[in-house]
């Protein structure tokens, strides 16, 4: 797979300013963004589970460049709601996917393997992982370390692609799946939600990762975390304040978060903030029966005004 | 009292409670997957396994502190006077933090000489030092990012530190290293050290060359001037960056603050909180102009305020611990050791290609 995506990478170099792609990072279990300006870089391409990093949250900001990015299924629907809100130029991102048989989340590889540094990582044919430690060598299966994203996956293959890397995949995953566990967290009493989610909260340093790796979060240098004007979020490391951030970017996400769990993954502090927006996906799913990142012709429910809402009955005129 | 002490293992909890008795203990805990640096107390699970996800700065300088409330009054002669009421906030706990790492004692060193060795200290900086203990476990394995024999310390480094902690199997040894660190060993639960001393020692320094060094061939890592204000340079190596301000945050040597007045109605407060230059707000003038107005301009902040501006005004000593956090912990990978490796001196000319090619492919 890694030959093949070299090869359509170096067919489009002449093609745009800058492609996105994936490089080795510090060590053996972290891969990082790069950006290629010239063929020759592209000996620097890696490609394996541990790519699991949302490289479309930088269109935005290459607006006027052209850019080739390359994406899994999950990460099209970032470029799809880019879409919807005219956040990018499409014409000046050339799209390479690679249908995804899921990624690694680096926080659970580990927690299996005791936190002790990784030497060496290998991926098997059948997704397994073997992972070598000063204290030993130890398989690990995929599916026991990706995010929860990858388990419930709905779009293995990449929804908008100008090329795609590899064959499509269908999901076999079943739809009713994906608000699972979110449907479950709903049967616990509001005193459980508050405890679990205060609890959680009280970990934020407000380093704002979550918000800036996301790549919906469009407010930009305006955030209302820091704005004295309005001022509704004090300078103060209350839970109060962590808690008021945390519910605003999850509202300013409504109906536009596309679930790539970058904030999650961002967090450094290991706060599941992603269950927050995931949350309030499913009512708006179940409002507006409406699926961020899917369509480029939708427009998110919040982005329109109808006097009559199909789905809100009681709100009728 | 002998001059060192031990704690078995499993007297830890109840030594610390006992330390908790007279003073806020801060401890590297478990909570999920996370170890958190915050203030022990019964219920909470000690992680001493590997350094905590945040550093202990936050005792000695807390993320947001009141600097004094005010509260404004009219006057009763003449109501269209206001007179307002200062009260400052300058009333400091006994603190110990137990369980910092080598990196983590030596961070407060450098808030030192900003906060507290100048003519104007910091009375909120200096109230809260002083008071505060610092106990320090030795490190018995590098944890991935960490640096910290590349800017001048160790997994044993004695810098900053009022007490070192050599652990063992069965339990802790401990020896102070200042005046301050010695009442430590007045806890019942400390046994004589004696017997521990010399292997202590030994193990302390076993460790010290597992740790991987960036700079190793420079000694102390010497920036180029002509790299470090190649714009071009930082567009390549930041593209990548966030612009979050996670490792500033998590930096045991990132200083910088904000000062906002926090008001409702006729009361409120001046708080001093953490900044980060990674924002773009940090140097955003009253004016509207920004001086750093890009990523790349902030980030070169960040760097240049550790290896360059700090040593430059300070004797040579590098502002950053080599605590490897802001790797570890950075959303994006991005390596300051390995930005730091592409400035020493004119050893390559910068093509964006690293000094050595780490870009190879692991798998297919």
């Amino acid at each position: 797979m890694s030959q093949r995506l070299r090869e359509v990478i170096a067919g489009v170099f002449s093609e745009v300013d800058v492609v996105l792609a994936y490089q080795q990072g510090f060590d053996k279990l972290h891969v990082t963004p790069c950006f290629m300006t010239m063929p020759e870089e592209i000996n620097k391409l890696v490609w394996n589970p541990l790519c699991a990093h949302n490289l479309t949250s930088y269109l935005p900001s290459l607006k006027k460049k052209k850019v080739a990015v390359v994406v899994k299924g999950c990460d099209s629907r970032t470029i799809v709601q880019f879409m919807e809100e005219g956040l990018i130029n499409r014409e000046n991102v050339v799209i390479i996917g690679i249908p995804c048989n899921g990624v690694i989340s680096v926080n659970k590889v580990l927690h299996e393997t005791n936190h002790e540094p990784i030497e060496d990582i290998t991926f098997g044919e059948n997704g397994e992982i073997s992972v070598k430690t000063l204290k030993g060598e130890k398989t690990l299966l995929l599916s026991d370390v990706c995010p929860d994203k990858c388990k419930t996956c709905q779009y293995p293959t990449p929804i908008v692609y100008d090329r795609l890397v590899g064959d499509p995949i269908t999901s076999d995953k079943s739809p009713d799946s994906v608000y699972a566990d979110i449907k479950e967290f709903e049967n616990k009493t509001l005193e459980e939600r508050l405890q679990y989610w205060e609890q959680e909260f009280d970990r934020c340093i407000r380093c704002y990762a979550c918000r800036n790796a996301c790549p919906m979060c469009i407010c930009q240098d305006s955030c209302i975390a820091e704005t004295r004007d309005p001022h509704w979020i004090s300078q103060r490391s209350t839970l109060s304040e962590k808690f008021m951030f945390h519910m605003i970017h999850a509202l300013h996400l409504a109906g536009r978060c596309v679930e790539c769990g970058e904030c999650e993954r961002a967090c450094p502090m290991g706060i599941p903030v992603n269950k927050l927006k995931r949350k309030i996906n499913l009512d708006m799913k179940e409002l507006f029966g409406y699926e961020p990142g899917i369509n480029p012709e939708d427009k998110p429910p919040l982005y329109t005004f109808k006097v009559d809402e199909a789905t809100i009955k009681e709100h009728k005129i | 009292m002998a001059d060192t002490g031990f704690v078995q293992k499993e007297k830890l909890e109840e030594f610390l409670r006992e330390l908790s008795k007279d003073a806020v203990v801060y401890a590297p805990c478990l909570e999920g997957d996370t170890v958190i640096f915050k203030t022990f107390d019964p219920g909470t699970t000690l992680c001493l396994d590997r350094p905590a996800n945040n550093p202990p700065k936050l005792a000695v300088f807390p993320q947001s502190e009141t600097l004094f409330s005010f509260k404004y009054k009219k006057d009763a002669e003449d109501p269209r006077k206001m007179s307002v009421e200062l009260e400052a906030n300058t009333d400091f706990p006994r603190a110990i933090i137990f369980g910092a790492r080598p990196c983590d004692a030596k961070g407060f060193r450098i808030y030192d000489r900003v906060y507290m060795d100048t003519n104007t200290p910091d009375p909120y900086y200096q109230g809260r030092r002083e008071k505060t203990m610092i106990a320090t476990l030795c490190c018995s394995a590098p944890s991935p990012g960490c640096f910290c024999v590349a800017v001048g310390g160790g997994p044993a480094h004695r810098e900053g530190s009022d007490v070192l902690i050599t652990q063992f199997e069965k339990g802790y040894f401990i020896e102070p290293v200042t005046e301050k660190g010695k009442t430590i060993l007045n806890a019942p639960q400390i046994e004589d050290g004696a017997q521990y001393a010399e292997e202590a020692h030994k193990r302390q320094l076993e460790s010290h060359d597992l740790v991987r060094n960036p700079f190793a061939e420079d000694g102390l890592p010497k920036i180029s001037r002509s790299l470090f204000d190649l714009d071009e340079f930082w567009e390549h190596v930041v593209s990548k960056c966030l612009s979050c301000g996670a490792c500033t945050y998590l930096c045991p040597t990132c200083y910088c603050f904000n000062i906002t007045d926090e008001q409702s109605l006729d009361i409120g407060e001046r708080i001093r909180s953490w900044d980060g230059c990674m924002f773009p707000h940090f140097t955003l003038e009253g004016s509207g102009h920004n001086p750093r107005p890009t990523k790349f301009k902030r980030f070169k902040n960040r760097v240049g305020h550790k290896f360059l501006y700090y040593p430059e005004k300070y004797n040579g000593v590098i502002a950053c611990c080599g605590c490897g956090r802001c790797i570890r912990h950075c959303p994006v990978s991005v390596d300051i050791s390995e930005i730091v490796s592409y400035l020493r001196g004119s050893r390559f000319e910068f093509t964006n290609e690293p000094p050595e090619s780490i870009g190879t492919d692991t798998n297919s």
